[in-house]
C-alpha cells in the first residue's frame, strides 16, 4: 500500500484497482467470446478448405450475381433515405409542430418490426392479391418476387438510420448558427450547405455507412419478398442461406466473408470519427487555454 | 471545530494549483476565500473536504490528523456550487440522504429521521416543499435544501463552494444574511469560496485572499480594506487608480502629469495606488496635484456619481474612476468632453520592487 | 378588431425564422405514410377478410401458441442478460482508461453491423458439435445448437448494442459532483452506487433492455440458423409466419404478424411514452 498522502481521496467510486481491473477483465473476457471469436470464425471457416477454393467460390456466377444484386439494392436504397433522414431530422429538430413526438415515434417502427412482418406487409399490399398488387397485376408490373420489392423492403428496413444518427445532434448543436445565417440574409439551401452540413457532416456520413451495411446484409424481409430465385433475386445474405443449406458451408462463409468485410469497414469508419472529433475537440480546447494564458 | 492547514500543495499535472500554504482556522469562525478563478481557492476547498488530495501536508480538524481520511469519514457539510441534489430523489429524500447511509448501528430509526428531516426543512423555511423534486425549485430554494442536506449529520465543520454564485442578486443578499445567522446560531466552523469581493467582506469573520496558488493576505474585512497588503489585493478589492510616478525635482511626475510628495514619503519611483473616492475633483489644478484628465462618461451608481477620465498628456495603462457624492457633482456640473483635475487625498505608494505598500496622506 | 385579426394571420409566418418547414415536413409525411403506414392496410384488410372465428383459431392455435412462449421467454432472458452485460460494458467503457478501449467500443456495434444471416451460421457452426464451443460444452454435458438456449443466444447477439448505447451517454453526463455529495454525506462506494448513480440510470438501463426485448421478438435471421425449428419446442413467431407463407397461407401469416406487429408497436409507444414522462420528472418540462 502506498502512503502517499492524499492518493486514496482522488477515487471515484469503483475506481479501486481491484474492483476495477476484475470489471475490465470480465467485460473483454465476454467480449472476446461474444464477439471477437465468431467474427475471427468467419474467416477462419471461409478459408477453411483453403485460399484457391475461397476465390473459386466468390467467383461463381450465382455469387457474383448475388454480389451485384445487393450493391444494386443498396445503391438505390442509400440516397433514397439520406433524403428522408435528413428532411426528417431538419423538420423535427428545427420546428414545434403539434404532432412532432409523434412523428419520432413512427420513425422507430421499422427498428421494432420483425423484417419477416415487415416483408409480409409489402406482399400483402404490391402481391398479386393486394389492392395495388392486383391493379399493378393488370398493367402489367411485377414488384414482388423482382429486385423492386426488394428495394422497397430493404428502404423500409434502413430508414431510420440517418435521422437516428442526426437528430440528437442536432438538437443539441440547436438552432442558433442557423438563424444568424438568416439574419445575415442566407437562403435555405446557402444556410443548409453552409452552415449545416458542415456541421452535421460525420454524422451524416455514419448514418449513410450504417444503412448501406443494413441495406447490405437485410434477411428476413427480403426473403419474404425475393422469391429466392437463384441467379436472378437472390441477394448475397439468400445466397448465403442457400449455399449454407447445401452443405457448402465453406463457400456460404466465403460470401458471408465479404458481408463480414462491409461491418468491419463500418466499424472503422466510425471509430476513425469519434477519434477524428475527439481531437479536434481537444485541439479547441487547447486554443482556448492558449488564449486564457 | 478549528482547522489547520499545514504547509498545503497541490499540482494537475504541470500546473501548480497550490503552492505550500497554511491557514489555522479557528472554531466557530467564518472564514472567505476570496480570489479570482485560477488562485487556487476551490482546490484548497475540496482539499480541506478531502474530495481532493494534497501532494504534500497536513490537514488537522480538533485535534484529529485528518490528511489521510477518506471524505466519507471527515464529517464534513459540503455545499456544491450547482447544490449537486439528487435528482431523482425528493427534496426530502435528499436531506435524509445523509442519515439513511449512516451504519445500522449509528442510524436512527425511520420516524425519528423524518422527525430530523422536517426539522431541517423547517429550519430553511422550505417544509412545504418536501415531496417535490429538486428540477421543481427555484435557485434559492435549491440552496436551501443544500444547505439543510449538508447539516443534516451535524457536522461541525461546513465548507461552501461559490454558494451564491449562480443566484440574482437580491436572492443573494437575503440568503447571505441568512446563512450567516444560521451559522451564529448553530456554531459550526463555515469556510466558503467566492469571487465576489462584497460577499467576502460582508460575511466573513476573516478573509483569506488567494491569488496564483499563494495566500496573499489573511485579514479581518475592516483591515483588509484599510490595509491592503500588496499590489494584487489592493486591485482585487476595489477600483484603484494607479499613477506611475517618475521621482525628479522633489515631486512624482509623469510626463506632465505632477503630484507634490507628502511628508515622510519615500523620495523615489514607483507607483501610486488612489482608490476612486479618494480624490477631489475641480476644473482647476491645485498646488499639490496637477492631474488634467478628460471626462468620457458620467455613470450615476447609486448614491455615486462616476467619472470615466482619460489622461491628458501623461499616460496611464487603465481609464480613471472616480467617484463623487451627488452634492458635489451637482456643484461643479461636469459635462461629456470636458478636462478636469483631480487631487488625491490618500494612496498607497509601491516603490519600485518593494512588494508591499506605504500608505501616503495629504 | 380588425388589427387584432391582422396579427393573429402575421403570427404564424413571423413565428418560423429558419426556412424549409413545408418541404421537410411534407417529405417525411409523404415518405412516412407511403412506405410504413400504407403497408399496414394490407394486412388489416386481408386479417379483416377472415372473419374472427377464423382469426381466432389461426393464432390460438397449439403451434403457435408454443412458438409465442418460446419467443417470449428467449427474448426475456436475452434482454436481461443484455441488461447486466450492457450494464457492463457501458460502465467499463465510460469510467476506465485502458488500452483497447476504443476498439471495444467500436466492437459493440458489430451486431449492429453484420447481417443477421451471418451472425445465424457462424453461431450456429460455433455452437454445434463439431464447433469450438459446441464441443467444449458438449464435453460438460450441455448444448445449445437446436435448443432454445440457441435461441436465446442468437437474440443476445444482435441485441447487445442497445443496452450499451442508451446507457452510455447518460453515464458520460452524470455529474462528478452529485457523486462527491454523496460521498461528503458518507456514503460508501456501494451505498453511492446503488443509491445516486444507479437511480439516475435506471430509465435509460430500462429503455434499453425494452428495445433489446423488442429487437429480440422480431429476430428472424440469426434465429433460425440455430434454434433447430422443432415444432413446439424451438419454432419462433417469426418463423411461423415464414412457415405460412411459404405454404401460401396468406391468411393465417396475416393473422399471426398482426398479433407480432401490434404486440411490437405498443411496446414501441410505451417505452417512448414511459420515457417522456420520466425525462419530464428529471428536468421539470
Amino acid at each position: 500500500m502506498s502512503n502517499r498522502p492524499g492518493q486514496s481521496h482522488q477515487l471515484r467510486v469503483g475506481d479501486r484497482p481491484l474492483i476495477k481491473y476484475s470489471l475490465i477483465g470480465i467485460t473483454l473476457l465476454l467480449t472476446i467470446l461474444l464477439l471477437v471469436v465468431p467474427l475471427i470464425s468467419i474467416f477462419q471457416q471461409a478459408l477453411v478448405e483453403g485460399v484457391g477454393h475461397y476465390f473459386a467460390s466468390l467467383l461463381e456466377g450465382d455469387t457474383l450475381h448475388a454480389i451485384g444484386l445487393t450493391l444494386f439494392v443498396a445503391l438505390l436504397t442509400v440516397p433514397i433515405n439520406l433524403v428522408f433522414g435528413v428532411m426528417l431530422a431538419w423538420s423535427v429538430t428545427r420546428f414545434e409542430f403539434p404532432g412532432r413526438k409523434l412523428l419520432m415515434t413512427l420513425m422507430d417502427i421499422p427498428f421494432a418490426v420483425s423484417p419477416v412482418v415487415a416483408g409480409l406487409l409489402y406482399l400483402l399490399l404490391y402481391g398479386n392479391n393486394g389492392w395495388i398488387g392486383s391493379w399493378l397485376y393488370d398493367q402489367d408490373i411485377q414488384l414482388m418476387f423482382a429486385w423492386p420489392g426488394i428495394v422497397m423492403v430493404t428502404v423500409f428496413v434502413t430508414c431510420p438510420f440517418v435521422a437516428r444518427e442526426l437528430i440528437p445532434l442536432m438538437q443539441q448543436q440547436g438552432r442558433e448558427d442557423e438563424e444568424a445565417a438568416v439574419i445575415l440574409g442566407a437562403s435555405g439551401w446557402q444556410l443548409f450547405r453552409r452552415v449545416t452540413l458542415p456541421n452535421i457532416k460525420w454524422a451524416l456520413i455514419y448514418g449513410v455507412i450504417l444503412t448501406n451495411a443494413r441495406a447490405v446484409g437485410e434477411f428476413g424481409a427480403v426473403s419474404v419478398v425475393s422469391g429466392n430465385i437463384r441467379g436472378e433475386t437472390n441477394t448475397l445474405p439468400l445466397h448465403v442461406q442457400l449455399q449454407y443449406e447445401d452443405y457448402q458451408a465453406a463457400a456460404a462463409f466465403a460470401s458471408a466473408s465479404l458481408l463480414a468485410l462491409i461491418a468491419l469497414i463500418t466499424l472503422l469508419f466510425k471509430a476513425y470519427i469519434e477519434w477524428h472529433q475527439e481531437k479536434l475537440m481537444r485541439n479547441e480546447s487547447d486554443q482556448e487555454k492558449q488564449v486564457a494564458k | 471545530m478549528s482547522i489547520l492547514i499545514d504547509n498545503i500543495s497541490k499540482h494537475f499535472g504541470s500546473f501548480q494549483a497550490l503552492s505550500p500554504l497554511s491557514l489555522d482556522i479557528n472554531e466557530g469562525e467564518m472564514i472567505g476565500l476570496l480570489g479570482p478563478s485560477g488562485s487556487g481557492k476551490t482546490t484548497l476547498l475540496r482539499i480541506i473536504a478531502g474530495l481532493e488530495g494534497a501532494d504534500s501536508g497536513r490537514i488537522q480538524f480538533g485535534d484529529r490528523d485528518v490528511t489521510n481520511l477518506h471524505v466519507r469519514d471527515r464529517r464534513v457539510g459540503f455545499v456544491f456550487q450547482n447544490y449537486a441534489l439528487f435528482r431523482h430523489m425528493t427534496v426530502a429524500d435528499n436531506v435524509a440522504f445523509g442519515l439513511e447511509v449512516l451504519p445500522k448501528s449509528k442510524r436512527p430509526n425511520a420516524a425519528a429521521i423524518r422527525k430530523r428531516v422536517m426539522h431541517l426543512l423547517d429550519m430553511v423555511q422550505l417544509g412545504h416543499l418536501a415531496q417535490r423534486f429538486p428540477s421543481q425549485l427555484s435557485g434559492g430554494q435549491k440552496q436551501r435544501i443544500a444547505l439543510a442536506r449538508a447539516l443534516a449529520t451535524q457536522p461541525e465543520v461546513l465548507l461552501l463552494d461559490e454558494p451564491f454564485g449562480a443566484l440574482d442578486a437580491k436572492v443573494r443578499k437575503e440568503l447571505r444574511r441568512w446563512l450567516r445567522g444560521l451559522h451564529d446560531e448553530l456554531g459550526f466552523t463555515s469556510v466558503f469560496v467566492t469571487h465576489d469581493q462584497e460577499e467576502a467582506l460582508e460575511l466573513s469573520d476573516r478573509v483569506v485572499v488567494m491569488s496564483n496558488g499563494h495566500i496573499e493576505q489573511i485579514d479581518q474585512p475592516g483591515d483588509l480594506y484599510a490595509s491592503p497588503n500588496s499590489r494584487f489585493v489592493f486591485d482585487f478589492l476595489g477600483n484603484a487608480n494607479v499613477f506611475d510616478a517618475q521621482f525628479s525635482q522633489g515631486k512624482w511626475q509623469n510626463n506632465v502629469a505632477s503630484l507634490q510628495l507628502p511628508d515622510e514619503a519615500p523620495k523615489t519611483a514607483g507607483q501610486i495606488y488612489l482608490r476612486s473616492h479618494e480624490f477631489h475633483v475641480s476644473s482647476v489644478a491645485t498646488e499639490q496635484a496637477f492631474l488634467p484628465l478628460k471626462v468620457v462618461a458620467i455613470n450615476l451608481i447609486g448614491a455615486e456619481v462616476r467619472l470615466e477620465l482619460t489622461p491628458i498628456d501623461w499616460h496611464s495603462d487603465h481609464i480613471w474612476e472616480v467617484d463623487l457624492p451627488h452634492k458635489a457633482f451637482d456643484k461643479h456640473c461636469f459635462e461629456k468632453g470636458q478636462t478636469v483635475f483631480v487631487t488625491p487625498k490618500a494612496g498607497y505608494f509601491f516603490a519600485n520592487g518593494q512588494a508591499t505598500p506605504q500608505p501616503v496622506y495629504w | 378588431m380588425a388589427t387584432h385579426l391582422s396579427v393573429a394571420q402575421a403570427r404564424p409566418k413571423h413565428k418560423r425564422v429558419l426556412p424549409g418547414l413545408g418541404l421537410s415536413l411534407g417529405t417525411s409525411l409523404l415518405f412516412i405514410s407511403l412506405i410504413m403506414l400504407l403497408p399496414m392496410t394490407g394486412l388489416i384488410m386481408q386479417s379483416v377478410d377472415m372473419g374472427w372465428d377464423e382469426y381466432w383459431y389461426v393464432i390460438t392455435n397449439e403451434r403457435v401458441v408454443a412458438s409465442y412462449k418460446v419467443t417470449l421467454w428467449a427474448a426475456f432472458f436475452a434482454s436481461i442478460f443484455n441488461g447486466l452485460f450492457g450494464l457492463l460494458l457501458a460502465w467499463v467503457l465510460v469510467r476506465y482508461e485502458f488500452p483497447g478501449r476504443r476498439v471495444l467500443d467500436a466492437l459493440v456495434d458489430l451486431p449492429f453491423a453484420l447481417p443477421t444471416a451471418v451472425a445465424g451460421i457462424t453461431l450456429a457452426t460455433l455452437y454445434s458439435q463439431n464447433g469450438w464451443y459446441g464441443d467444449l460444452l458438449a464435453s460438460l454435458g450441455i448444448k445449445v445448437a437446436y435448443t432454445p438456449v440457441g435461441i436465446i443466444l442468437a437474440m443476445a447477439f444482435t441485441s447487445i448494442p442497445f443496452v450499451v448505447r442508451t446507457v452510455q451517454p447518460v453515464l458520460e453526463e452524470l455529474s462528478p459532483e452529485e457523486e462527491e455529495a454523496g460521498m461528503t454525506l458518507g456514503a460508501s462506494d456501494w451505498a453511492v452506487f446503488r443509491r445516486v448513480i444507479f437511480p439516475a440510470l435506471w430509465p435509460a438501463l430500462m429503455t434499453g433492455i425494452a428495445l433489446s426485448f423488442t429487437r429480440s421478438l422480431g429476430e428472424f435471421g440469426a434465429v433460425i440458423f440455430i434454434a433447430g425449428n422443432m415444432p413446439y419446442v424451438s419454432e419462433i413467431t417469426s418463423l411461423m409466419i415464414f412457415v405460412s407463407l411459404q405454404e401460401f397461407d396468406f391468411p393465417a401469416a396475416s393473422a399471426i404478424a398482426s398479433v407480432v406487429l401490434m404486440a411490437s408497436l405498443v411496446l414501441l409507444f410505451a417505452i417512448n411514452v414511459w420515457q417522456a414522462r420520466y425525462l419530464r420528472r428529471l428536468h421539470g418540462r
